[in-house]
């Protein structure tokens, strides 16, 4: 008798599993079944992609002929091209530039934006308008601003303070500071995300300093900053990211000039690619292009374990 | 002491004020004066436009440059690509990736953990790897010159919102679902009743993030497109010059406008959706 209910057990357990297995089934055929389009999506357009282009990296396809396979080839020939060296300078000169610039002005506008002033929202809105205009059109609104004959900018200079002006888009050593000048009126996002961070600072900290008698600057540098570090490298690595990929400004503006000073590096695989249907080498060149990303976030992440204030981050 | 607190930390004295207004107002007349600039040149005359010292009315008026733009390019045409192009993807792209931001909050499966990861993990690979094969693959289809390649891939979802909307659905209560398996729905009446409704908001917060980049984008279209008629706007406007000896500014702003005012409108109306996304993308990190 005593033995009956122990041997009953397992059995009592297989039929609840039993009945729960049907229920079980059907929840996953539901989840595959919702899942679906991703999972279609990502074989065709993500996956398949991923490894049909790292297998083209090592060919010599063209389009017209059959692939050959062709080893390290295309990425010996990278590190010898001249090109390679000066799109990926170009790209990390601008980098360089409009990272800083575009974090500086726009941490700036959010910390105006965020004092408590009558017609605050208004202020907000007109200020993120403007970057909702992009693409084509603003590329070719900047160009004509810095117009170098007919340009207002130009024209105002002369007016107002007898300079002549530079070239801007014209000139090697002013294309990529005016590409980065015409990032100005596209900060709203950035300044939008400052602003949420910013009104999420406890309040306590700044009565305190108030009470020592920091001034204003003071606060920002040494209360503001180091609170909102992890957003400022966000927007950073968000920043170096968007970097590699300019292509617009680039194809729309200057095609890449004068005299390759603007052949970013997104413009030179694209004329790879689909000028000169180079399909192996441009593959190889999307991989550098895969790891210099990769690596700058890493390097960003490992620079942030070091510098950046998390302690109220992980209060919250 | 609430009350204390606020009045300590946010007011200004009544010189700071003035520096504020003074720096935001100055600042907001750099930041106005491009899209001033815009419309200013779109209405002058090409002789106006290239008139030293530079004129600020232009003199005369001409409105007759916007219908020029579009008699001498076919912007009519171009806009309803566009329109047609960005609200399949929008909605594609939107709720495709509910379904499967559905699957992932909300059913048990085996390795649906592993899953996810994977679908993280493609948000970091650049779309520059991918983008030669698959032009390669839309070439075999035949698919090269339409619109396919461009808006197929968007019914698979996006992972980025995939990854937003499963967030969301995770933090929904699950007491209605009961309701509804009382009833003898099943996981689709769930998501169709209970989770669609509730998350129209954060769809449309999704699909306007789809929209600013399906209407700007370039390199697309660029790749796929070579038919002038079936040209988008980004694309068009792209190659309004080529027409001309040399760059009729004022028509190229006036063309310039067309394309960027339905963008703006829509922020006019649904202001709420895009700075919601913006915030967003900002919180992900």
């Amino acid at each position: 008798m005593n033995s009956a209910p122990a041997a009953a057990e397992p059995q009592i357990r297989r039929a609840a599993k039993k009945k729960r297995n049907p229920e079980l089934a059907r929840e996953e055929r539901a989840f595959w079944l919702f899942i679906s389009p991703w999972a279609l999506g990502f074989l065709l357009f993500t996956g398949g992609p991923i490894i049909a282009s790292l297998f083209l990296s090592f060919t010599d396809y063209n389009v017209i002929d059959a692939p050959n396979i062709i080893g390290l080839k295309n990425f010996v020939d990278l590190f010898h091209d001249k090109l390679f060296y000066k799109s990926i300078s170009v790209t990390f000169y601008y980098a360089v530039l409009s990272v800083p610039f575009t974090i500086i002005s726009s941490l700036l506008l959010a910390v105006l934006l965020n004092n408590k002033i009558k017609g605050q929202a208004l202020f907000r809105t007109l200020y993120y308008t403007p970057s909702i205009i992009s693409g084509v059109a603003v590329s070719f609104l900047w160009m004509w601003l810095l117009n170098p004959d007919f340009g207002v900018v130009n024209s105002l200079l002369s007016q107002w303070f007898g300079i002549k002006g530079p070239g801007w888009f014209t000139k090697p050593n002013t294309v990529i500071p005016s590409m980065v000048l015409m990032q100005l009126t596209s900060i709203g996002g950035t300044m939008v995300i400052f602003l949420a961070s910013l009104q999420t600072l406890p309040s306590d900290l700044y009565e305190a300093a108030s009470i020592d008698g920091a001034s204003r600057v003071k606060k920002f540098f040494r209360i503001t900053v180091p609170l909102i570090s992890p957003v400022i490298l966000f927007n950073a690595i968000i920043g170096i990211i968007s970097s590699f990929q300019v292509f617009t400004q680039a194809y729309v503006i200057t095609k890449g000039g004068p005299d390759w000073n603007s052949y970013f590096y997104v413009l030179y695989l694209f004329n790879t690619a689909f000028a000169q249907f180079r399909m192996g080498y441009a593959s190889a060149q999307a991989w550098i292009l895969f790891i210099i990303i990769f690596a700058l976030t890493l390097l960003s992440l490992w620079v942030s374990r070091r510098l950046i204030y998390y302690e109220y981050d992980s209060k919250r | 002491m609430l009350a204390r607190r606020r009045v300590s930390h946010g007011e200004l004295s009544l010189g700071g004020k003035i520096v504020v207004y003074g720096l935001l107002l100055l600042g907001l007349l750099l930041f106005a004066f491009p899209l001033f600039w815009m419309i200013i040149t779109s209405l002058k005359d090409l002789g106006d436009v290239h008139k030293l010292p530079m004129t600020w009315i232009p003199n005369p008026i001409r409105w007759s440059n916007y219908a020029k733009v579009f008699h001498d390019a076919p912007l009519e045409r171009y806009i309803v690509n566009t329109v047609a192009y960005t609200a399949v993807t929008m909605v594609a792209v939107a709720l495709s990736s509910s379904l499967v931001a559905f699957g992932f909050a909300r059913l048990r499966a085996r390795g649906s953990k592993y899953l996810f990861l994977l679908v993280l993990a493609t948000m970091m690979i650049p779309p520059q790897v991918t983008m030669i094969p698959q032009y390669l693959l839309f070439n075999k289809f035949n698919w090269v010159d339409s619109y396919l390649p461009l808006v197929i891939p968007a019914f698979g979802g996006s992972a980025f919102i995939i990854f937003l909307l499963r967030q969301f659905y995770l933090g929904f209560s699950r007491e209605l679902d009961e309701a509804v398996k009382i009833d003898g729905g099943g996981f689709f009446t769930i998501y169709a009743r209970i989770i669609l409704p509730l998350s129209i908001p954060s769809l449309a917060t999704a699909a306007i993030l789809e929209f600013m980049y399906r209407w700007n984008d370039l390199i697309g279209p660029l790749i796929y497109l070579s038919d002038g008629s079936k040209y988008p706007l980004s694309l068009g406007l792209s190659n309004f010059t080529a027409a001309y000896a040399a760059t009729p500014w004022n028509l190229l702003m006036a063309a310039s406008i067309v394309a960027v005012a339905p963008p703006l409108l829509l922020f006019f109306f649904a202001q709420k959706y895009f700075i919601q996304g913006i915030v967003i993308t900002g919180s992900k990190g």
